[in-house]
């Protein structure tokens, strides 16, 4: 029988998991994910998990949960840094042994992805993270760029306008039709978790926008935009929130802009700032900021972004 | 073109120092008072931590007193602190205020831009002026934060109530005024170390001795932190605190003041917490391993709400708890916070501590 490892579907999932699937499996483990978000999962996270952690953090420790009797093993690489001058989010850099604090865990691996010390470095790490499961160094390379292949394609996916878990579960997206484009800014790991964003991306569809989301654009293009900042961004995930955000409202391709942010949410608390105010300058598309927490309300948030929708249709006649 | 800094404890006796020496003007922000708060709270992000609330409203408040020259530090993160400046400039751009910033880059963002930025600070001098002045700045702030650490340190076992605090205000004053010169600055920490060393002590007391760990703003400044220290120092608590100013600035990894090297604590974090994090973060676990090591009473943690770091060792500091048998408590302080509700926690956690204490002296009695 062959070793099971579990991949929670929460956070960098809907980044990575087809690197992340594609490699594991190149090294003869069986990848199991944990169903999509459901109440017992997030009502499990939150308990479990610091009551001052961002939401997402909160649902990965339910997911984790829900995981944690099925597996032998769990997969929670440390994703310090995606490229040479940025890290990813502090949370992602202490993950692993925030999990492991909870106790009575099967056994967490925890490789270590840091692309600023130099890509050399990271395949190191992955072979020795790899040591244990073969002692062939040809396997490690097959399996890695297997899954990178995997990855590859995922993302030309998701710029060809799929959302991730449309690319996933192999479900094209409905044929896009209405006059008004929304552009959604936010993590992944927020706007497509449909339970936690409440279905917002269908929800906008329903009502009749072409909806485009934060990953749909290219990585070099929010780098671009983003690198106006007369700071560079440390954050990379951030980077991409402002240079999206930044990208739609230069370009005018989209009529308006939903910004979901979780509430404690570290370097969003930030950004948004640096966002409302570009949003302030003449011409440039609405931008309504949208946060949510555990106690958010679908009531609410469906009256906003009714309102908000309603608005841009009265702007765009 | 009068400079102006935020606050942070004791920093601007030091900062006086080195802007002076630099050739430039200075006005401190006004005392951190409830209206510092609330102007920051007006004009910040909502969870923002509550270090850039308070700064942004000392920033604005000197501004109002005459300011045009926004001193601020930097950073290349991951903690957001190193995006603060960039934030503060545009939040105060908003509110149309006048003024130039000058951000200064740690070294690790290149060392052009520092020095560079430095000779913006003080034009006209030398670089070797510079770096002499920044090296005196080190030498009294290293004497300041020595005496900080034996108040701390020796609160707990003054005779009258208060007399401690006295002697490390008219201690602070003679560093204060304190000519910026080497022999100057030796003699005055001598003095200043006299001053706390004198006050009259009952060294037969028996007081608790505990930690405290968290992110350096709210450990650093009085007034964001209620005066937790003098509070706990008067309820027969002696301390050892895991930061100070100059180890915090101070480019090398020895902690000269705290004592404890960022090797060892790294090492000492490790087992829970095998990454940086940013921010203190690590510190915050490794300090606390040490301190359980070290047979302390109990640790307290202090962090400002949704400050990522911390949050991420108070999510593991349970797990140190249990494995080193000792109580922590984590306090997470906001703008909400009042010091009523702060002081009853503190209150049934010291209860706690001593009965701890006496249990363990009943256990070794009867054996």
């Amino acid at each position: 029988m062959s070793i099971t490892v579990g991949i929670p579907q929460a956070l960098l999932y809907y980044k990575y998991y087809p690197l992340w699937e594609g490699f594991l499996g190149g090294l003869g483990l069986e990848v199991v994910t944990s169903p999509a978000t459901n109440r017992r999962i997030l009502t499990a996270g939150v308990e479990a998990a610091d009551n001052e952690i961002c939401l997402p953090v909160k649902v990965f420790y339910g997911h984790v949960l829900s995981l944690k009797e099925k597996v032998d093993l769990l997969f929670i690489p440390r994703v310090v840094s995606v490229e040479e001058d940025a890290y990813t989010c502090p949370k992602f850099l202490g993950l692993p042994d925030m999990i492991r604090a909870v106790g009575d865990m099967p056994e967490v691996l925890d490789p270590i992805f840091n692309f600023r010390l130099g890509s050399r470095r990271v395949s190191r790490d992955v072979y020795s993270f790899a040591k244990r499961f073969t002692k062939h160094p040809a396997k490690v390379w097959r399996a890695w760029r297997h899954g990178v292949d995997e990855q590859r394609r995922y993302v030309a996916k998701l710029e060809s306008g799929w959302t991730p878990v449309e690319v996933l579960s192999g479900k094209a997206p409905p044929e896009a039709k209405g006059d008004m484009t929304i552009g959604v800014v936010g993590h992944p790991y927020n706007i497509h978790d449909e339970y936690v964003s409440m279905n917002l991306v269908k929800r906008l569809r329903k009502m009749g926008a072409r909806v485009v989301t934060s990953d749909m654009l290219p990585h070099r293009v929010v780098e671009a935009e983003a690198n106006r900042l007369p700071k560079k961004l440390f954050w990379t995930y951030e980077k991409e929130i402002v240079g999206s955000a930044f990208y739609w409202m230069r370009s005018g391709t989209v009529d308006g802009m939903i910004y979901m942010l979780s509430f404690a949410c570290g370097p969003d608390s930030l950004i948004q700032v640096l966002l409302e105010q570009e949003a302030k300058r003449e011409g440039a598309p609405a931008l309504m900021p949208l946060v949510i927490d555990e106690h958010s309300g679908e009531a609410g948030l469906v009256t906003r972004v009714e309102a908000f929708v309603d608005m841009l249709a009265w702007r765009l006649n | 073109m009068p400079v102006t800094w935020p606050h942070l404890g004791n920093l601007e006796i030091v900062l006086k120092d080195l802007i002076t020496a630099a050739g430039q003007p200075y006005i401190l922000p006004p005392k951190n008072t409830a209206r510092t708060l609330q102007l920051g709270l007006r004009h910040s992000p909502e969870f923002a931590c509550l270090p850039l609330k308070i700064t942004i409203g000392n920033f604005i408040e000197a501004l109002e007193a005459g300011a045009d020259t926004l001193i601020m530090a930097g950073g290349i993160g991951p903690c957001r602190f190193g995006y603060y400046a960039q934030v503060q400039r545009a939040i105060l751009n908003d509110l149309g205020y006048d003024f130039e910033m000058i951000v200064l880059e740690p070294p690790a963002m290149g060392w052009k831009l520092f020095v560079d930025t430095l000779k913006r600070i003080a034009p006209g001098k030398s670089l070797w002026e510079i770096a002499k002045a920044i090296k005196l700045a080190f030498r009294k702030g290293r004497a300041i934060d020595a005496v900080e650490r034996e108040v701390l340190k020796y609160r707990a076992y003054e005779r009258k109530k208060g007399a401690t605090t006295k002697a490390y205000r008219a201690a602070l004053n003679v560093l204060d005024e304190a000519l910026f010169e080497k022999d100057a600055i030796d003699e005055a920490k001598e003095e200043a170390l006299g001053l706390v060393y004198g006050v009259e002590k009952d060294v037969d007391r028996p007081v608790l001795k505990m930690g405290i760990v968290g992110e350096f703003y709210l450990l650093l400044e009085p007034f964001v932190n209620f005066d937790v220290e003098e509070y706990l120092g008067h309820s027969g608590v002696s301390i050892e605190r895991s930061v100070y100013v100059s180890d915090w600035i101070s480019p090398g990894n020895n902690n000269i003041i705290g004592g404890i090297s960022e090797e060892e604590i790294k090492r000492a974090a490790a087992p829970y917490l095998n990454h940086f994090v940013g921010g203190e973060g690590q510190a915050t676990v490794g300090h606390t391993v040490i301190y359980a090591g070290h047979g302390f009473d109990g640790v307290m943690q202090l962090f400002p709400f949704t400050c990522m770091p911390d949050t991420i060792a108070k999510s593991i500091l349970p797990r140190v708890g249990r494995d080193f048998d000792i109580p922590i408590l984590s306090l997470v302080i906001d703008e909400q916070t009042g010091k009523a509700g702060l002081i009853t926690r503190l209150e049934a956690f010291l209860d706690l501590l001593w009965s701890r204490r006496m249990q363990r002296e009943k256990r070794l009695l009867s054996v």
